[in-house]
């Protein structure tokens, strides 16, 4: 299953900093607490995934770590440096790049201009251009699209768009929003296999599943989140083998 | 590669696409320039030795005022297309800028300061000379009413950063009512007349032509009289070229880029690390620059800044102008723009006048104008929607819906209901961005 995977984990071993730390992280909406005193962390090389059922706080999480929303309470800390309270665009800058739930590609927009704009921030035209090139390997589909408008592709295209797109930022962190939703158990292991490989590439992961077993089976570690709190942890393998726990929480 | 440098090249269509693009715009430009020296020429040289016959239809369906009026509305209308075209967002106080480029424009040339008895002469013609209050250089006063519209629209941007769609429209509508209130009723302000009220301030000085008018054999002078016009038109014209030329470079670069992400998708746009409280408020300072420089020039076209004429109408006139012209779209605008403000200042007296002379009737047509650019409007709206010279983009959206909108729409209404309720930035807290 996954012990290949898990062995680039640096997990556990002594005095190895993680890449992003969240601390007793609270969000609020107005007096509603979407998400309640987390920790987690996120450590370089790996997937870890955030897992929970709807309306848990996994993509408000996401969105606390990317800029969008501020913490009520509790930081986050990517490289050793607080970054919950910057503006978005500077967490993009310091190398945290999020595809978002639902897509958001620029519908109207062509797919090259989609992945240009994922490279907003970057002047090293160079590397932009091999990054494009490592996207479109990545996505075989979008190099055929490139002069089409995005909105006018299937959602699995669309979708392998939103990744590469948050891929052209050059991320140290890729936070993905629920990549299988709404999409075809065939394009689902596609998906999954890219993130694989994007891992390999040495960019680590943050994905927010509800397809739970899908998660578990290419992450390193993974968290449940349940209406705000944090209910379980551990190496993704021991979740998927516990059998309760997969009957349980997972609905395996 | 090529996609980096222009949004708009795509890398498979490279250069020579790109030198295609170039070659036609530098066509586009030449015959533009071309077409304003005919003009000049014409109205300079030509029309005052020309047959009552020939000269009286030309001067009554294209009088020269009309089209120097033409020109401050193109201006105009390319700000507002920076700011509702590029960047999406809707602004219905847009007259403010104007209002202010004017004022701007009549307090450093005239004598409205008159406590200043020497007065303030820099680079002012002879003329003025002897006159109490300020006096500067018309071209100072261009830059120094843009660089004043730029300050407004940033202060008039910060509190709408957050505000989208109505409610933005409806705060920029807040803004182009207080702007020109203040000018009319700024006459007794603690005892203070700061803005002369409803009489405005009149005269302004001409425009000094100062070293131009020895190399170029220019009058000394451009002011209101009929002689001086065609110059008008000249300054006028380059300056509209001037705002043709920022418009589409503009648009080309990094900053067209982001606000064109922006007006797609503000969310998207931000996570892709587009700064949005700096694009934003670079959209409205744009714009306003625009109206600044069409304040200014206005003022010399009426030689003066009278607070009647910035009202409410003039805003969401431009925007009419924007809209039936193909918003995004800078040929369009100007098209658009040209064909209303001629049929608003000219096109409807003479049709009128046309129309009463042959079937004997007393319609007074030009007071049905708004009745008139109501009906077209809708008109278009059925239509053609995407403006007369549309942007490619909306073109595409208009005629070729994409497929996934629907679904997509669908998906967003999903999320926001099922997962955290969270789609909507307006029940977030602190939604952190838009934060300054």
């Amino acid at each position: 299953m996954t012990e290949a995977t898990s062995s680039t984990s640096q997990r556990g071993k002594q005095g190895v900093q993680p890449l992003l730390d969240l601390t007793n992280l609270s969000v609020n909406y107005g007096n509603i607490a979407a998400v309640q005193s987390i920790n987690l962390q996120v450590h370089p090389g790996e997937i870890v995934t955030l897992i929970g059922s709807n309306g848990a706080g996994k993509s408000t999480t996401l969105r606390t770590i990317s800029g969008l929303l501020r913490p009520r309470a509790g930081e986050v800390v990517f490289e050793g440096r607080k970054i919950s309270g910057m503006p978005g665009h500077d967490v993009v800058k310091a190398g945290i790049c999020h595809s978002p739930e639902g897509r958001r590609i620029f519908q109207r927009m062509t797919v090259g201009e989609n992945l240009d704009l994922g490279a907003f921030l970057r002047k090293d035209a160079t590397q932009v251009a091999a990054d494009r090139e490592n996207v479109l390997t990545l996505f075989p589909v979008l190099r055929e699209r490139l002069q089409q408008k995005a909105g006018t592709m299937s959602g699995g295209e669309q979708q392998m768009l939103a990744v590469g797109r948050a891929m052209l930022g050059n991320p140290k962190l890729l936070l993905l929003d629920e990549p299988s939703m709404g999409l075809a158990p065939v394009l689902v292991d596609l998906i999954f296999d890219t993130i694989e490989k994007i891992r390999d590439q040495g960019v680590t992961v943050l994905l927010v599943e509800q397809n739970a077993l899908a998660a578990l089976r290419i992450a390193d570690y993974a968290y449940v989140l349940e209406s705000g709190h944090l209910t379980l942890e551990g190496p993704a393998a021991e979740l998927l083998s516990d059998e309760s726990l997969t009957k349980a929480y997972l609905g395996g | 590669m090529t996609a980096l440098t222009s949004p708009v090249a795509k890398p498979p269509r490279s250069a020579r696409t790109r030198q295609r693009r170039l070659s036609s715009q530098a066509v586009w430009s030449l015959s533009l320039v071309t077409l304003v020296i005919a003009a000049f020429i014409f109205y300079n040289q030509i029309l005052p030795n020309l047959a009552d016959s020939v000269a009286g239809p030309v001067s009554r369906w294209a009088p020269i005022t009309a089209i120097n009026e033409c020109l401050i509305y193109v201006i105009m209308a390319l700000g507002l297309n920076v700011v509702v075209g590029y960047a999406g967002l809707l602004d219905l106080g847009y007259v403010a800028f104007w209002a202010i480029g004017s004022y701007v424009g009549a307090y450093l040339m005239s004598d409205f300061i008159f406590q200043l008895k020497d007065g303030i002469h820099i680079g002012s013609s002879t003329t003025v000379r002897t006159l109490p209050g300020i006096h500067l250089s018309f071209w100072a006063v261009l830059a120094i009413g843009a660089a004043v519209c730029a300050l407004f629209g940033i202060l008039i941007g910060f509190p709408t950063l957050r505000l989208r769609g109505d409610y933005l429209a409806i705060v920029t509508l807040g803004f182009g009512e207080i702007i020109p209130q203040f000018f009319t009723n700024g006459d007794r302000i603690g005892g203070l007349n700061l803005t002369n009220g409803t009489r405005g301030i009149t005269p302004v000085d001409p425009i000094n032509t100062g070293y131009l008018s020895n190399i170029l054999g220019l009058p000394r002078t451009v002011g209101l009289s009929p002689a001086s016009l065609p110059y008008k038109f000249l300054f006028f014209s380059v300056l509209a070229a001037i705002c043709v030329f920022v418009s589409l470079r503009i648009r080309g670069g990094r900053l067209g880029r982001s606000w064109l992400a922006i007006r797609e998708d503000e969310l998207a746009a931000n996570m892709m690390g587009v700064p949005l409280v700096k694009a934003k408020l670079s959209a409205y300072a744009v714009g306003a620059i625009f109206g600044g420089l069409g304040g200014v020039a206005y003022a010399e076209h009426v030689g003066g800044a009278l607070a009647d004429s910035f009202k409410y109408s003039n805003s969401i006139f431009v925007l009419i102008m924007v809209v039936l012209g193909g918003m995004g779209n800078v040929w369009g605008v100007i098209t658009g723009a040209f064909v209303l403000a001629w049929i608003n200042n000219t096109g409807l007296q003479e049709f009128g006048n046309t129309f009463n002379g042959w079937f004997g009737t007393h319609v007074e047509i030009p007071s049905y104008n708004f009745l008139i650019f109501g009906t077209l409007l809708v008109l278009m709206m059925l239509f053609r929607r995407e403006g007369l010279l549309p942007e490619r983009r909306t073109q595409q959206i208009l005629r070729e819906p994409a497929r996934t909108e629907m679904e997509s729409v669908g998906s967003d209404v999903e999320a926001g209901q099922a997962s955290e309720g969270d789609e909507e930035p307006e029940q977030s807290p602190e939604p952190a961005r838009a934060a300054p």
